[in-house]
């Protein structure tokens, strides 16, 4: 496999829309790059094979005890292949890099099964007003009139992640609402769903995966979608970036990609509980959260 | 007031919620990697002194709180409402029990604590940390027994109730912690 390297500093990013991009201002305005997810898909489309990449990622805002608004993120692409053969060549990984070396086992749940296991609610079909009762209920606030994806984010991060089993564990056919750049297929009972995987380990999320979607036209509708949602939530919009579109229109391959973030990894391997631990010249990093 | 957005919320910001001012504790920034963030907030009601645990959709804001800490002297109790000035100003507040709560057993005439004010208004009373308090009333001390662990019930005259070692006797001055109504030794005047 082939290591690129692509820039960080892009005239375009991505419109996905719960990440923040960082803007860069005058006299060159752009954006610092979320993943490097355009630019190698550009690669593929290019007819480069199977590549990856590790560097540096930004999203504004981000920041806590597992987030940092400049991080390191590991992608990769493999040419031909589906999301399941790819979840096995990220578990491989862990294991070599030492990450499941005592609990080498691995589990794999879809989101529905692993949603309805812990909350009794079957995430895909339900009526949102019960997703958003139980919303409210875990918030301690009121969320009735929230959208599915929002309940169903806060849902998932504050009630099933927390009791994952141990070790590594794949979620993977996520919402369609929650596709991302994943491919759309219809599953045996009729249902919609987003082939895109996650990866946890002891319950932290540390990657996330798609068989990649290939049909352009479908992107530039997503990419609309998102700004018509970032419209409704006040959010700055993002042009679709015109050669990421054109690229997947002269023809992107089918593959799967998938992107870790190499703090957390590096975090689970030291038993860091705060991504501060892994991060070097920190004291910019506390003065982030003071705000100076 | 001003208003605070989810990200500017940190340890010890007074804000509003739910017409209560609260006094945050705890702010857990929560974000699936392609989906919407969150700060999973805890806060103390500092009406009730509950502790309150919600969850916001990152970038909410919140109404800041009009509470302050001030220090003041405490001046007298007429019966209904305790009465406090503050040192520099000569200001005069004046707090019912309900504000006072169990503070009122620590305190003595003259002497400094910290008014919480809320909208100017006292909204709750913390003693000092230690203060000293004579013995009005407790059992006759037992001579020579200054080393031994035993100790005995003695009122103060505040009304509080602790536990003294044996030899002490009334009228005696002893220094007592507030925050855990534990004697701590005899006062050195």
């Amino acid at each position: 496999m082939l290591e690129v390297d692509v820039p960080v500093l892009g005239l375009r990013g991505v419109t996905d829309v719960h990440i923040d991009l960082l803007r860069v201002a005058e006299p060159h305005p752009a954006y610092l790059q979320s993943s490097p997810e355009y630019f190698m898909k550009r690669l593929l489309a290019a007819g480069s094979g199977s590549i990856y990449c590790l560097g540096k990622a930004f999203r504004a805002g981000e920041l806590g005890k597992r987030h940092s608004p400049e991080f390191t993120m590991l992608e990769w692409y493999r040419v031909g292949w589906d999301e399941h053969r790819l979840m096995d060549e990220v578990f491989d990984l862990l294991t070599d890099v030492g990450l499941a070396k005592e609990q080498a086992k691995c589990s794999a749940y879809s989101y529905r099964h692993i949603f309805e296991e812990k909350t009794g609610i079957d995430p895909l079909v339900c009526e949102i007003l019960s997703l958003q009762r139980l919303a409210s209920e875990v918030a301690n606030r009121d969320f009735s009139g929230e959208h599915r994806s929002v309940c169903l984010d806060l849902i998932f991060s504050l009630l099933v992640e927390p009791t994952l089993p141990g070790g590594v564990v794949f979620v993977h056919d996520y919402p369609a609402c929650q596709a991302a750049l994943a491919e759309i297929k219809v599953d045996a009972d009729g249902v919609a769903i987003a082939r895109r995987f996650e990866i946890f380990c002891d319950g932290i999320e540390l990657g996330n995966g798609y068989y990649e979607l290939t049909d352009a036209r479908e992107l530039r509708e997503r990419f609309s979608a998102d700004n018509t949602q970032r419209q409704k939530m006040g959010k700055e919009l993002v042009d679709a970036d015109e050669k990421l579109l054109a690229a997947m229109a002269a023809g992107l391959p089918s593959c799967a990609g998938v992107a870790l973030g190499v703090d957390r990894l590096l975090m689970n391997i030291l038993g860091a509980q705060h991504i501060r631990e892994v991060l070097s010249f920190t004291d910019d990093f506390a003065n982030y959260i003071c705000g100076k | 007031m001003a208003t605070y957005s989810t990200n500017e919320f940190r340890s010890g910001l007074k804000i509003m919620l739910d017409g209560d001012p609260c006094a945050i504790l705890e702010n857990e920034f929560v974000k699936p990697g392609k989906g919407q963030a969150f700060n999973r907030v805890r806060m103390r009601n500092l009406k009730t002194g509950r502790v309150w645990e919600r969850t916001f959709k990152s970038g909410e804001s919140l109404e800041g709180a009009d509470v302050m800490d001030k220090d003041m002297q405490y001046l007298y109790n007429d019966g209904e409402y305790w009465h406090f000035m503050e040192p520099d100003t000569f200001e005069q507040h004046q707090a019912d029990k309900a504000t006072v709560g169990d503070t009122a057993l620590w305190l003595r005439e003259q002497d400094n604590c910290v008014v919480t004010l809320y909208n100017g208004v006292p909204l709750a009373i913390a003693a000092a940390n230690h203060v000293e308090l004579t013995i009005t009333e407790t059992d006759p001390g037992l001579k020579g027994d200054t080393a031994q662990g035993g100790t005995k019930p003695a009122t103060l005259s505040t009304g509080a109730v602790v536990k003294v070692p044996l030899f002490l006797n009334e009228g005696e001055v002893v220094r007592v912690d507030t925050r855990t109504g534990e004697y701590l030794s005899r006062a050195k005047d």
